[in-house]
């Protein structure tokens, strides 16, 4: 079994014990996760490896400290640039970019 | 008191902001030897608080005489070329028909001095920055106004003071001019020819003169986004400003933003004698935010990382004072002469090299490159309080 | 879309008592002081309750915060989550970044129950993606993060490694290692302190249990994260300084390192409270009644020092209850301390805390780890070569940008203060990024506040231009939405509030 394909399988077997599926796009790409995801978590769920942020030497990073302060997670939601990842839970419907 | 002179120097400049910086480089290239203090670091008191705007305010014509030769001489020098100096052009942004008319006054007065300006109606400024409102009368466009930090600017004339062979003191406060020259804090006294007092709101408590310094603190407040590259491309700033510059108001607030290197947005201005505590007043920086959105309207969505506060020397008339200060009739006949360089309010980065040449021009007595009368120490200031 | 909040958009709403954090000692204050009658509202900048210790999972709420949330709800407390204290504003106000917009919140006495937060050190290679924090990686996991079936190595030091291990292997991943700077014998000597504190024991017992099978390697530290864009194995080497040179590289799909925690104070300083160090790091001062040097603003747990769950349990009821007596006016106010029970248990929590502190350190000499090109400020991407010439932290900011990005020096400032010692600099408002608009509530505020005072005084005008459009008007009035008491049937959310998108 691929990373990947755990982590799929992760995210189903949890929905049934948590309760309600969130459908939203991350960069585009249809994604459904668990009520009670963290945004950060959506990205790696959508994408284990492409991470938030861009930092201004160009490389890519991912969340980091998971509690709000180190802004490595800093997404696009909905439009609006610059919102912790970390900080906010996914809502059904919402658009999530990270950084080009 | 007649404790030896630890050393003699032809100028100390006390001050390490971007006026004390620029005139004691101007000194040490003339040939004169010259130590800088400053009581804490080059460049990090109200000369890192400031926005870094390098315009040329042509309302008063001797602020105007001192700008025109203050960005002729940044231009001319090698150290301009810095990381965070762009080239944005100012945008002076006319909401009235008054406003408007003052605009072409205003160009006008730039284009008899030779500078460059257009003026932008409501289709050409909505053109030139999207994101301002649309129910504008139009704009000033300054294309040679500039955008810097005035910290960096300052350490690299720190640099090449060092470099020309010039002495820089840090954290080395002074306790009070004296008639040999300087007495440092840490009780060490400094004998020099010349003493330059460019130590911007602190200049008040060395003031050496007779007649009291009639220079206060005024006190202004500036908040920073987020990363927002391309939100705006030139200075933004209302015509207003000029009023609330000039104008001698106990608080007020002008609209003025411009985009920095990094791509964060450098939100001001706001002016207050009220207190000059270093805590932000949260209703002040509210207003100045509130009018911003007059001229931004989606401004208030951008995220703010830090704001902070500075003091701005300010003079009754708004023209800083540069000269020889006049001394105590019981001073000794060949004692220190006392010069001032202080009182630049928010023009300290603009004029500051034009400053420094006036001043070494009256300190060699040379034929000054303008006219010193406006800035002299001692003019009276017009009955103004 | 045009920014023109006025006062009744920002809304004032009052309470008798403001408990900023809902973790365990935040819960535990609010339920000691609405046991006491006193109308209290609790805040929490997370989506939801718990603070780190007690997180939730997957928006589960942890059975302690769960039955907090019950009682809470039961005696009419108004539980505000995903609202950030911007700055205080003047006369008992703290300005909030709340779910939907500022909001105002005006209080007679505020409880501060704002937690720590881990510590960070930088290291080569720390910026590589899949290196997180080791409570920070825990963090995420419990908010979904995928982490089954990868290969975690846990570093740094401290008993929040432990934890951070337990859950990553509860959530499916391979823990690899465990490492654990502090040498063998420092470990020895802490498992002593721990037979003294029996619950803690059993704690660590059960975490221990939970870790059955993962390699321990104590007094090794991690030297470089290594990987072609991601980390790929780390490199350990041995703590001691006069250690043999030897290397170990452990394969690895994740890095969870942290270095102990540190009380977050910033909202304290704001509010113009003492400061002094406690257990080893600086903290809010306070009495034996949870008192800062601020009159009417309390602090308890972790913000006073790094003392555990217990502790802060214990602070937060002993703050509830003086907070609620002072404004009842009733016996306890001024008058008697903690009960003796209660003082003897927060003596013996003090203890072990000071214990933590002496056994898991601040690595020394942490610049000897870093390379020129490590990265010391994340936000701006400013290098250990450019900072470490610089002559202190002030001038290092203006010369390199180092703590001028979104962090404000959060995150990098542990690592400065590590390498070379230096003391932080005076934060300046607001507390967190916010939006600009934010600040526009402060404004009608001031101004509310303003026309209130003098009746028919006009509030604060802005100097136009001549002939300029009209000065904005000040804000009519504040509306002011008092929080319920003990109203019966007053709606109150039980559950964790997600923070929307807005």
């Amino acid at each position: 079994m691929t990373q990947e394909q755990a982590a799929i399988g992760a995210v189903e077997s949890l929905c049934q014990e948590v309760g309600q599926q969130l459908s939203l796009r991350v960069d585009g790409r249809a994604l459904t996760v668990c009520e009670g995801t963290l945004v950060a978590a959506a990205l790696a769920i959508a994408d284990p490896r492409r991470g938030a942020r861009v930092a201004p030497g160009g490389a890519r990073r991912l969340p980091f400290c998971g509690m709000g302060v180190c802004g490595e997670c800093r997404v696009t939601i909905d439009g609006r640039p610059h919102r912790l990842g970390c900080q906010v839970l996914c809502a059904d419907g919402m658009e999530i970019r990270s950084d080009d | 008191m007649s404790a030896p002179l630890a050393r003699t120097v032809d100028v100390a400049v006390v001050g390490g902001g971007i006026v004390g910086c620029a005139c004691a480089l101007a000194a040490r290239q003339a040939g004169l030897g010259v130590t800088l203090y400053e009581a804490q670091r080059v460049g990090a008191g109200v000369t890192a608080a400031g926005m870094g705007h390098l315009v040329v305010i042509d309302e008063d014509p001797a602020e105007f005489a001192l700008a025109r030769l203050s960005m002729r001489l940044w231009r001319e020098w090698s150290g301009w070329n810095a990381i965070e100096r762009r080239t944005t052009g100012t945008l002076w942004i006319a909401e009235t028909a008054a406003q408007h008319d003052a605009a072409r006054a205003k160009l006008a007065r730039l284009a008899a001095a030779g500078l460059r300006a257009d003026w932008l109606d409501e289709q050409a400024l909505r053109a030139a920055e999207p994101r301002l409102a649309h129910d504008l009368v139009g704009a000033l466009r300054v294309p040679d106004d500039e955008v810097a930090y005035g910290p960096e600017m300052a350490a690299r004339l720190a640099a090449d003071l060092r470099r020309a062979g010039g002495r820089v003191e840090e954290m080395s406060p002074v306790a009070a001019l004296t008639d040999d020259g300087l007495l440092l804090a840490d009780g060490t006294r400094v004998g020099a020819g010349n003493v330059l007092l460019a130590a911007g709101c602190d200049s008040v408590r060395l003031w050496p003169g007779a007649a009291p310094l009639r220079l206060r603190p005024r006190k202004g407040q500036l908040a920073i986004t987020d990363r927002y590259p391309g939100y705006i491309r030139h200075a933004l700033v209302e015509m207003g400003y000029i009023d609330s510059a000039h104008g001698d108001a106990d608080e007020a607030v002008a609209f003025n933003a411009q985009p920095r290197v990094s791509g964060q947005v450098l939100l001001g201005s706001t002016r207050s004698y009220r207190d000059s505590s270093a805590a932000v007043d949260a209703a002040l920086l509210g207003r100045m935010v509130r009018r911003a959105t007059r001229f931004l309207p989606d401004i208030g969505s951008l995220q703010m990382l830090r704001s902070w506060s500075g003091l701005r020397p300010a003079t009754p008339d708004g023209r800083p004072l540069i000269g020889r200060i006049a001394a105590h009739a019981s001073r000794p006949a060949g004692a220190a002469s006392h010069w001032v360089a202080s009182g630049h309010e928010g023009l300290g980065l603009t004029t500051a090299t034009g400053t420094a040449r006036l001043w070494l021009d009256l300190l060699l007595g040379r034929e000054p490159s303008i006219d010193p009368a406006p800035y002299a120490p001692e003019r009276s200031f017009g009955g103004t309080p | 879309m045009t920014e023109t909040r006025r006062a009744e958009q920002a809304p004032l709403i009052e309470a008798d008592i403001v408990v900023v954090g809902a973790g365990p000692a935040g819960l535990a204050a609010a339920q000691a002081a609405a046991g006491q009658g006193a109308r209290v509202l609790l805040l929490d900048a997370a989506p939801a309750a718990g603070g780190q210790i007690w997180r939730a999972r997957q928006g589960v709420a942890v059975a302690a915060v769960a039955q907090a949330l019950a009682a809470l709800a039961h005696s009419g407390v108004r539980v505000l989550a995903g609202a950030r204290v911007v700055m205080p504003l003047p006369d008992r106000v703290l300005l909030v970044d709340g779910p939907h917009g500022a909001q105002r919140v005006r209080w007679a006495r505020l409880i501060l129950a704002l937690g720590a937060r881990e510590r960070l050190l930088p290291f080569p290679g720390w910026t590589l993606p899949g290196v997180f924090g080791a409570g920070g990686l825990q963090a995420l996991v419990k908010g979904g993060w995928p982490i089954a079936g990868q290969r975690v190595v846990v570093a740094g030091s401290g008993p929040l490694l432990l934890a951070a291990a337990a859950t990553l292997r509860k959530e499916g991943a391979q823990v690899v290692a465990l490492v654990e700077e502090a040498p063998t014998t420092v470990l020895a000597g802490f498992a002593g302190v721990l037979l003294r504190h029996p619950a803690k024991a059993l704690a660590a017992l059960r975490l221990a249990a939970g870790l059955r099978g993962v390699p321990v390697l104590a007094g090794r530290r991690v030297i470089e994260a290594a990987g072609d864009g991601r980390v790929e194995r780390v490199v350990l080497a041995a703590t001691a300084a006069d250690a043999r040179g030897e290397r170990a590289e452990i394969a690895c799909d994740a890095l969870a390192a942290g270095w102990g925690l540190l009380p977050q104070t910033e909202l304290g300083e704001a509010l113009g409270c003492a400061l002094a160090p406690r257990h080893g790091e600086r903290a809010i001062v306070v009495d034996d009644r949870q008192r800062s040097s601020v009159a009417g603003v309390f602090a308890v747990g972790e913000c006073t020092g790094v003392a555990g769950v217990r502790a802060a349990g214990l602070q937060g009821g002993v703050a509830g209850r003086v907070a609620a007596a002072d404004l009842a006016r009733v016996g306890e106010g001024e008058g008697a301390s903690p009960a003796p029970a209660v003082a003897r248990a927060l003596a013996r929590e003090a203890a072990f805390a000071a214990a933590v502190a002496r056994s898991f350190p601040v690595p020394a000499r942490w610049a000897e780890r870093l390379r020129d090109d490590t990265l010391v400020c994340r936000c701006e991407d400013v290098a250990w070569s450019d900072v470490r010439q610089c002559a202190d932290l002030r001038s290092a900011k203006l010369a390199t940008r180092c703590g001028m990005g979104h962090c404000q020096g959060r995150l990098c400032h542990a690592g400065l203060s590590a390498s070379l010692g230096w003391a932080r600099l005076p934060a300046r408002p607001p507390a967190m990024p916010v939006a600009l608009s934010t600040f526009l509530a402060a404004a009608d505020h001031a101004a509310a506040q303003a026309g209130a005072d003098d009746g028919a005084g006009a509030p604060p005008v802005d100097v136009p231009a001549p002939g300029a459009a009209a000065a904005f008007p000040g804000a009519a009035g504040a509306a002011a939405v008092t929080v319920a008491g003990s109203a019966a049937g007053a709606p109150v959310p039980v559950a964790p509030t997600p923070a929307r998108a807005d």
